[in-house]
Order: C-alpha cells, then sequence, then structure tokens
C-alpha cells in the first residue's frame, strides 16, 4: 500500500502539488489525468524521489519514503521503477546495456564501472526484453531504434528492476497510436500478471478509461476526482481541464492515442 | 470556425493600419540597429589605435639610407628588411654537385637531434596521458549540470583555471628547480598545463549533453558515480577523444619549445643555436620540428575526423 499524505511541493511561489492525500492499495492499475502543469509529473517524480517534498510524507508498508537515504534511497528508486515520456535512455549504449542499467543498484562501485554484469543478470533482461518482444534487437543501439521500441526497452529495464510500483510519466505521448496501445498493453500486462502496481499519468481520457482501475483526476496541484474510470462524469471532465474557451465540450476522440477506439467511440462520446 | 473570426477580425479594423504599424517599428528597429553598428565600429577604431600606439608601432627611429642621408621613418618600416636578413643567415649553403655533403653538413648533428625528437614527442604524450587523466576526473565536478554540490564546483574549477593560467614556461621553471633539469620537469608543467586546458575544454562538453539519460540512470537507483559513467560518459567519449588528440597536437608542440628552460627535448638545443649563433643549426632545428608537427597534425586530424563519426560504445 502506498500512502501519500498531505504532500507538498512548490517551485517559487507555484503549488506543483497542493495538500495531496492518496492510498493506493497494492496491485491498482491508476491513470493520474490533468492537463499540461497540474502536478501529475511532479507528484510521480516525489514517489520516486527524483524530487523531493516541501512538506508531506509518502510511505510504503510501513516505510517513510521521503526520510530514505544513500543505499536505502536508491533501493527505493529501484523497486518503484519510472518509464518516461522521452524514453531516457542511454542511446549510444546497446539495447542489453541499457536493461540492465536495471540492475545498478545492487551493484557496488567497481562492477558498475566496469561494467561487469552476472550471467543470471544478462539472463533476466533477456526475459524481460522477451516480454516486450524486443530480443532481437538487444544488441542494437537504443538509439536507432524508433520511439515505441525505446520505450518497450525502457519497460524491460524496469521489469528487471523487480519493481514492487511502476510509475509512467506520459508514456505514451511521443509515440504513434500502433506503438501507444502496445506500450499500454504491456503495461496492463505486467499489471495483470505481476501484480505490480502502475501508476501512469496520461493526458488522452479514453485511454485512461480503457486502461486504468482507478483514475486520479488533478488541477492545479490538487486531486479533483479520485475513483473508479466510469464515475468521471462529463461536468468533472469539464472541471478538470477547464475548456472555457471551448464552445463544445471535449471530445474524446480528438485526443485519443488509441487505434481501435478511435472510430468506434466517435458516435456515442461526443459531447454537443 | 477559424476562418469566420478572421473575417470578422479584418471587417472590423483598417487591415492597413497594422501593416503601417509594422512599417514604423521595422524602421525603428533598423535606425537603432545601425546606430549600434557605427557606435560600436567607431569603438573598436579608437581602441585598436590606443593598444598600437601602446604597443610602439607608431614609433619613429633614425635610418640611414644607401646615399647617407639621415631620415626618419616608423620603426615597423626600418625593422621589416631584417627579418629577411635573419631568415638569409639561417640559410645554409647547398651547392648542386656536393648537395648530400652540404645536406650532411647542415644536419650535423642529427644524432643528437633524433634522440630528442624522440624525447620531445615523448614529453608531449606522457604530459598529454596525465592531462587526460587529471582533466576527466576533475571535468565532471567543474561541470554546472553535473557537480555533487557548489563547494565542489568552485573548488575544481578554480583549480582548473589556476593550472591553465600559469603559461607552461613558468611551470617548467619552477619544475627545473624542484627536480632540476631533464624531461621530467618538461613532463610536469605541460601535463598540468593541460589538465588545466582539457579540464575546461571536457567540462564544457559536459554541460552540453543531454540530461534524460541521466536522470533515467538516476531513477534506477544509481548514485552519482553511476549517473556519470552511464548516463555521461558515453555521451561525451567522442568529443573528449577528439580534444585529446587536439592537445596532443599542441603538446608536441610545447614540448619542443620547453627545453629553451631546462626541461627537456629539442628546445635546449635552439637555445644553444641562438646562443652560440650558429645561424644554420636554427633552420635545420626548425624544419626538423615543423616535419614532425605536421606529420602529428596530419595524422591526428584524420583520426579525430573518424573518431567524431564512429559510435562510442562507452
Amino acid at each position: 500500500m502506498l500512502q501519500i499524505s498531505k504532500i507538498r511541493k512548490t517551485f517559487g511561489e507555484l503549488h506543483a502539488v497542493n495538500n495531496v492525500t492518496l492510498n493506493i492499495p497494492s496491485g491498482q492499475m491508476v491513470g493520474v489525468i490533468g492537463r499540461s502543469g497540474a502536478g501529475k509529473s511532479t507528484l510521480l517524480r516525489l514517489i520516486n524521489r527524483l524530487a523531493d517534498p516541501t512538506s508531506g510524507t509518502i510511505s510504503f508498508d510501513g516505510t517513510n519514503v521521503t526520510e530514505l537515504k544513500g543505499r536505502d534511497l536508491r533501493l527505493w528508486r529501484a523497486s518503484c521503477a519510472m518509464i518516461f515520456q522521452q524514453f531516457n535512455l542511454i542511446e549510444r549504449m546497446d539495447v542489453l546495456s541499457n536493461v540492465l542499467v536495471g540492475r545498478i543498484a545492487h551493484h557496488d562501485f567497481v562492477s558498475s564501472m566496469l561494467r561487469q554484469y552476472t550471467d543470471e543478470e544478462r539472463a533476466l533482461a533477456i526475459r524481460a526484453l522477451d516480454r516486450v518482444g524486443m530480443v532481437q534487437q538487444a544488441l542494437q543501439r537504443a538509439g536507432t531504434l524508433s520511439g515505441g521500441q525505446q520505450q518497450r526497452v525502457a519497460i524491460a529495464k524496469a521489469l528487471v528492476q523487480n519493481p514492487k510500483i511502476l510509475l509512467a510519466d506520459e508514456p505514451i505521448a511521443s509515440l504513434d497510436p500502433a506503438n501507444a496501445t502496445r506500450v499500454m498493453d504491456s503495461l496492463r500486462t505486467i499489471n495483470q500478471n505481476d501484480g505490480i502496481t502502475v501508476l501512469v499519468n496520461l493526458h488522452t481520457l479514453d485511454t485512461a478509461r480503457k486502461y486504468c482501475d482507478r483514475i486520479i483526476a488533478m488541477r492545479a496541484g490538487e486531486v479533483r476526482f479520485n475513483g473508479a474510470a466510469h464515475e468521471l462524469s462529463n461536468d468533472l471532465v469539464r472541471d478538470i481541464y477547464g475548456e472555457a474557451g471551448l464552445e463544445t465540450g471535449i471530445d474524446e476522440s480528438v485526443t485519443s492515442t488509441s487505434i481501435e477506439e478511435a472510430s468506434s467511440s466517435n458516435d456515442n462520446q461526443q459531447i454537443a | 470556425m477559424l476562418w469566420r473570426n478572421c473575417v470578422i477580425m479584418t471587417s472590423l479594423s483598417p487591415p492597413l493600419s497594422v501593416i503601417d504599424q509594422f512599417e514604423v517599428e521595422y524602421a525603428q528597429t533598423r535606425k537603432s540597429a545601425r546606430r549600434v553598428q557605427i557606435i560600436s565600429t567607431v569603438i573598436f577604431a579608437i581602441v585598436f589605435y590606443v593598444t598600437a600606439s601602446i604597443g610602439g608601432f607608431f614609433d619613429m627611429t633614425e635610418v640611414t639610407l644607401d646615399n647617407g642621408d639621415r631620415v626618419s621613418m616608423w620603426k615597423i618600416w626600418a625593422g621589416l628588411p631584417r627579418l629577411g636578413e635573419y631568415i638569409y643567415k639561417t640559410l645554409p649553403i647547398l651547392r648542386w654537385d656536393s648537395l648530400f655533403a652540404d645536406i650532411g653538413e647542415w644536419f650535423w648533428r642529427w644524432k643528437v637531434w633524433l634522440r630528442l625528437l624522440i624525447e620531445t614527442i615523448l614529453i608531449a604524450y606522457m604530459a598529454t596521458i596525465l592531462g587526460v587523466i587529471g582533466a576527466f576526473l576533475l571535468s565532471f565536478p567543474a561541470s554546472r549540470n553535473l557537480t555533487p554540490n557548489k563547494w565542489v564546483f568552485q573548488l575544481s574549477r578554480r583549480y582548473l583555471e589556476i593550472i591553465r593560467t600559469v603559461p607552461e614556461l613558468v611551470w617548467a621553471l619552477i619544475f627545473v628547480f624542484c627536480f632540476g633539469v631533464g624531461p621530467m620537469a618538461g613532463v610536469l608543467a605541460i601535463g598540468l598545463h593541460a589538465t588545466g586546458a582539457l579540464g575546461k575544454l571536457y567540462s564544457e562538453v559536459n554541460e552540453n549533453i543531454d540530461m534524460r539519460p541521466v536522470e533515467g540512470v538516476k531513477a534506477s537507483g544509481g548514485n552519482w558515480f553511476e549517473q556519470i559513467r552511464y548516463g555521461v560518459v558515453p555521451q561525451v567519449i567522442p568529443n573528449i577523444i577528439s580534444y585529446t588528440f587536439l592537445r596532443f597536437e599542441i603538446n608536441v608542440r610545447s614540448s619542443s619549445i620547453i627545453g629553451y628552460v631546462g626541461a627537456g627535448g629539442l628546445g635546449q638545443e635552439i637555445r644553444e643555436a641562438m646562443s652560440l649563433q650558429e645561424y644554420t643549426d636554427l633552420s635545420a632545428l626548425f624544419i626538423i620540428i615543423l616535419f614532425t608537427v605536421g606529420i602529428i597534425d596530419f595524422v591526428s586530424e584524420r583520426l579525430r575526423h573518424r573518431i567524431i563519426g564512429i559510435s562510442g560504445k562507452g
């Protein structure tokens, strides 16, 4: 169970995350939605401790994550793997080496500097690459892959971290619909088969509805909605996205990145 | 929708006024740009004139012409012919019928010179390696985007600055005083200066990297060293190798002169030839250095261009 209580993060005058309290039971797939700048990314970075909170605490299974330091902090980061919009791979290294970076927190100084990994670790990495269908590209430089392939490598890297939580920060925002679907399918498979809690930031509503057990909607650093996908009403959507300038409502098919749904949902979801 | 808005907008306001306003603003921008241009040209001209006169470029000197007249003329015109005179003095006498013997005479100390040439290159080689080690290790704390904290940043930056500001010849004098005459002083002097110069270049390379891989490593639980090793080094290695070759070229030039103060290499022969007024020795040494530096420049440039294209495996 991931418990976030009264967490706050300010950048100067800006309250990026403002007094957020959430409980996320293990094994859930949670979509975090909201417009750009709503604080979704900051929330995920606070959980992984890439950013430190101004106040408030995050705890996981009784451990206070916000107080971790040094090696404990690095092990925590390894156990809540993060996936980024821009993949954040080492483009000049091959795919296998990139995946093995997921083991880095468990290495001593010398072996990590010399890039020495055990056979078990390599086997683990190859199995992870197999799960995302990227074994054939294992020795190719990561920078030569397409965006969708790079994101799948990033997922394989997350898998070898043996994470308890998977944090995905806009994982499909830079991908075409086919690859977006593939990446979201992998995230759901990982969630269902491995029982890993998945927190995914999305800016497309229909993707969140389709894949997530639960939706958290943020606006201006605050949580405005926290519940099942079907409970999210049009009025709430209007509130979250604050579409003052739009004459019609928000057409989910316009922002959609999924393939199958885009055409079929067109008729029944248009809000006029 | 958008199209309709456009029509309304243009019909409400006279279409010319926006363009007219643009024309006025454009003319103003042009005018002020030209003013800045004129003022800066004048300032540069004045500064150039002042520095030239402080540098003695407008000093006059008395010269006796061929017909015995004494005239006053600018030093630079009076002195230029003497440059040719000096070069002429260094030229050896080469006759066609005894060409090989004459060349042999010209390079009469070739055994000593060859030994010293090898010493010169080895000084440059070892100094470059010392410089690379020091600069590589210090360049990461000396990069604004990578430094663990601002104290380490300031310390490593200032250290690199100091060791590169002191010229190699001054370091060489200090080290000759400490360790005596010989190539060791030269290696240390050039190595120290190279550390400072390379450290600056490396850290600039580091500051221009893409930080996303670094964040990716950090998010997986990598510590500072691992973030550098995996996130930074693969990105910067081609540039680092390229700058290192460039530095080796510069170091060969430095090590060929550093013997002037007793720190090993060909420089000591240059000093001797100058003080003994062995003018033809000077031209022989000059040719040796020119050829060596030329060959090393050529080879290292080709290598550099290949490495820039090569994929780094980190």
